[in-house]
């Protein structure tokens, strides 16, 4: 993992020029995230050494069940989380040496679905009014594509841009909150928990729709999840995290029927339904 | 642990060891820094030489720091010198006249809590009737009105119309019972609500459920869960609304020629007694620490959490 | 003497989601916040208009009809509805002109209050960290000094007028406005739009102004509204103790306070402004409650 050709890319132009193929799109080394109990004052690692590595146009998924650490992960290297210790580089670029400016010009090239569609979108900002504000953000890069169409790309009616969140069903409001990722024409999405905020029927369709993106956008797809069968469907690699660290990563179809680490048996076991197949 | 929790009472205490200098700041700029208190005094058309005697005396013509230590000092020590009015230490004057509101908050506490807590307890338990509907406009009610204006009125009915109570001063304990109903209310609406929404809550936490669950009678489930956790926030407003209404009692005072704090410091401001009026009014302030002190020490022993 | 007390003091995460408590509460509310509107509206406008129409009888004195009680009780005529003072003048008319003064000074009162206060308190609520811990030991020191205290500091030192009675509304007011400014800020602050928008790019300075402050618009809104009803609490207290406004202007509370010494005789002339104080400060606090519930950052719905 540590092969990889770094190169520098300088700060300051203000526009990203796209890096060489061998550059990650996201480094992670050693990254450590320490949280103080509130209660008990003990420090506590939330995240405990864990290094990875996005490649570009990669799917890769983050799973373990709740309080394994993956959403602090997730926050922590895209510049979103607290970090206290490690190496973290988005785009080639070290986080610790970012300025804010730097950093929040960096992010229309990582863009984040969360796990709450209605959360996520300001209530009182209709579909429309939230995209006019993100093309007011960043106007070239948004120009490639008007409020129509983008919405056609993630299956959703022109009729719902006067809309506002509260108008949405669970699963249109997820929708809106991919296309407003989609406008900014990243080269990393980063999914929390995308799905499990909605019902089952609409699951499938958002998946779909998160595939398609990452295959006609080229952007790399980082998921977090706790559920396997989900994360099976969409990605190529996956990483098994557990009590902030990771115990197994690789291919996902290699860790899927033949894992290597005890609590990947764990997980898979408690998949519903699951066929795989046990190799000691 | 030990030491985390000694951490933490440290840290609480220096946050109010903070809030006390600032209040007592804030008294001290307002009462010297906010103007020329001679102006007020002596009237503007005072010779100059007289206002420098006044503000000698008063010890104005220091240098603000000096004064701002010599205001902590007598915090100290005490002595918050002489009433201009009655030739008086101002901390006799104070000491005096305390008894008086002392009495008169805790029988209006008492009156407050003894109804205003079941009038809770019954709103929360009947909640969404017109039961709770009724004790909370009420309630409601009793913080809109001007409580000095009530006061007015029951002497009106209860003295002078009917002549069953008597209108004023102090003396025997009939005297009381107008006083402290009228200095109740205000407390008794407050800690009404507060009761009726901390037990509304306590009563949806699902442990409720699964104690009836378990077989036990509402009635049981009420009192002794339910309660013991709405009483903690209750007993906090009690505290603090002590004193607010030591302050409140200001008004009442006048209304019914209470000899209590409050009127004397009335009668200090329209005689234009500066030295008293600030006597007073860092008392004031110190009481309120000494309570939130209270509050803060009580919650750490009853709240098992922080413990 | 804040009423605002209430909600921080219970608990401050979320409410119990119970099945029917969201929706219908909500209803409640808004159609309470009509009706309660209404009669408000109407008496502001009573209170500005009436004395313009000629309506209301002569307000100066007349020695010769001192003490005449109301009209529907004995001895009382509709010449004077509510009755004549010990100098003559008409309740009824006083009441009116006093009530502009009071209605006014309560607006007045109000804002001096939730500017500062709102500001601070979202202030806190937004930066968090060190800010937050310092401004919160100012607030709880100044909530610990009820308003008597800041009266009585201020006037012997620089005697009653208007600044003086302002700068005690505003003295007194702010830091329960910053209170639940800083709670609501909180609120808002954690959910996850704003985090959202983080990840989108856009600078704190836009959330601040372009997201938090227009999802705090309707708590300042509600804040101010039962501010209102403090400040007039406040100020009336302070006017009845001779302490607030100064003659000849004239406001509710002193008119209490001319109505004491005739308590006997004639018990209207301290009747009419009190239950006028009532009445209103009792339609505020409903309205501000129901605002409160309506805009409740908890529950993100429009």
């Amino acid at each position: 993992m540590a092969d990889t050709l770094r190169i520098e890319v300088p700060a300051g132009n203000g526009r990203d020029l796209p890096g060489p193929v061998e550059q990650p799109v996201l480094l992670v080394e050693g990254l450590v995230v320490e949280h103080r109990d509130g209660t008990t004052g003990r420090i506590f690692r939330a995240v405990d050494g864990v290094s990875l590595r996005v490649a570009a146009g990669e799917s890769t998924a983050i799973v373990g069940e709740s309080g394994s650490g993956k959403t602090t992960l997730a926050m922590a290297a895209t510049g979103l989380g607290p970090r206290s210790g490690g190496h973290i580089e988005l785009l080639g670029r070290s986080l610790e040496r970012l300025s804010r400016r730097a950093l929040r010009r960096l992010r229309p090239e990582v863009q984040i679905v969360f796990q709450d569609p209605h959360g996520s979108l300001d209530a009182r900002q209709s579909v429309r009014s939230g995209l006019r504000e993100l093309r007011r953000l960043q106007p070239e890069r948004t120009a490639w594509i008007d409020d129509a169409a983008l919405l056609e790309r993630v299956r959703l009616s022109a009729d719902l841009l006067d809309r506002y969140p509260h108008q949405l069903s669970g699963g249109q409001a997820q929708r809106v909150c991919i296309a407003r990722a989609l406008l900014m024409r990243p080269r990393l999405i980063v999914a929390d928990e995308p799905t499990s905020g909605l019902d089952v029927s609409v699951q499938a369709d958002v998946l779909k729709l998160l595939r398609e993106v990452r295959q006609t956008t080229g952007a790399a797809l980082l998921m977090i999840s706790h559920d396997l069968a989900v994360v099976r469907s969409v990605c190529q690699t996956v990483h098994v995290m557990r009590r902030g660290r990771v115990v197994e990563s690789g291919p996902c179809e290699t860790v899927f029927t033949d894992p290597a680490h005890e609590y990947t048996r764990e997980l898979l076991a408690a998949m519903p339904g699951a066929r795989w197949r046990a190799r000691r | 642990m030990r030491t985390l929790h000694l951490r933490r009472t440290a840290l609480r205490l220096l946050v109010l060891l903070a809030s006390t200098f600032i209040a007592l700041t804030t008294a001290f700029a307002l009462g010297r820094l906010s103007g020329d208190p001679t102006v007020n005094i002596l009237g503007p058309t005072a010779p100059p030489e007289q206002r420098e005697a006044l503000r000698h005396e008063l010890g104005l013509d220091r240098p603000p720091l000096t004064q701002y230590l010599d205001y902590f000092r007598s915090v100290f020590t005490g002595d918050f010198g002489d009433s201009l009015q009655f030739y008086q230490s101002n901390t006799t004057l104070i000491l005096e006249r305390l008894p008086y509101t002392l009495q008169l908050v805790a029988a209006g506490m008492t009156i407050a809590v003894l109804i205003g807590v079941p009038l809770g307890v019954l709103a929360a338990t009947r909640e969404g009737t017109w039961w709770d509907r009724a004790a909370s406009t009420l309630a409601l009610l009793g913080q809109s009105v001007p409580v000095f204006w009530l006061g007015m009125m029951l002497v009106a009915l209860f003295a002078v119309k009917l002549g069953w109570l008597p209108a004023g001063q102090s003396g025997t304990p009939r005297h009381l019972i107008l006083p402290a109903v009228t200095m109740s209310l205000y407390p008794m609406a407050h800690i009404a609500r507060l009761t009726r929404a901390s037990m509304s809550e306590a009563l949806a936490e699902p442990f409720i459920d699964s104690a009836r669950a378990r077989g036990l009678s509402t009635a049981g489930v009420v009192w002794r869960h339910a309660f013991k956790n709405a009483l903690m926030p209750v007993l906090t407003i009690v505290i603090l609304q002590t004193g607010i209404l030591m302050s409140g009692a200001v008004a009442i005072e006048y209304v019914y020629s209470w000899p209590g704090l409050g009127q004397l410091a009335l009668q200090a401001v329209q005689f234009r007694d500066y030295p008293l009026v600030q006597a007073i009014v860092v008392f004031g302030a110190l009481t309120f620490v000494v309570l939130n002190l209270l509050v803060d020490v009580i919650h750490s022993i009853v709240d098992p959490r922080v413990r | 003497m804040s009423r605002l007390d209430v909600k921080p003091a219970v608990k401050e995460p979320q409410a119990p989601r119970r099945a029917t408590g969201g929706g219908r509460r909500t209803r409640r509310a808004r159609t309470s916040v009509f009706w309660l509107s209404v009669p408000l509206a109407a008496i502001a406008a009573l209170v500005f208009i009436l004395p313009v129409t000629g309506l209301l009888p002569d307000g100066g004195q007349n020695l010769s009809q001192t003490r005449l009680p109301p009209a529907f009780l004995a001895g009382g005529t509709w010449d004077h509805p509510l009755g004549t003072d010990k100098r003559g003048q008409d309740v009824l008319t006083e009441l009116v002109t006093s009530g502009r003064v009071t209605i006014l000074i309560g607006l007045v009162g109000a804002l001096v209050a939730i500017g500062p206060g709102v500001l601070i308190g979202m202030l806190a609520g937004y930066l968090r960290g060190w800010v937050d811990r310092v401004i919160s030991i100012f607030i709880d020191a100044q909530l610990a000094l009820p308003f008597i205290l800041i009266a009585l500091a201020i006037i012997s030192n620089r005697g009653s007028s208007l600044p003086v009675l302002f700068s005690v509304l505003a003295l007194t007011g702010w830091a329960a406005c910053a209170r639940v400014t800083r709670s609501a800020t909180r609120t808002i602050r954690e959910q996850q739009f704003i985090l959202a928008l983080r990840a989108a790019g856009a600078s704190e300075t836009r959330i601040i102004f372009r997201h938090v402050l227009p999802n705090l618009a309707g708590t300042v809104v509600a804040l101010g509204t039962l501010q209102i009803g403090t400040a007039i609490l406040i100020e009336s207290a302070l006017s009845f103790l001779g302490l607030g406004v100064v003659p000849p202007t004239t406001s509710w509370g002193s008119m209490l306070a001319s109505g004491q010494d005739e308590l006997g005789q004639a018990w209207w002339i301290a009747f009419f402004p009190g239950l006028a104080i009532t009445v209103l400060v009792l339609l505020v606090n409903l309205l501000g409650d129901a605002l409160l519930t309506h805009y409740d950052p908890r529950k993100r719905r429009r």
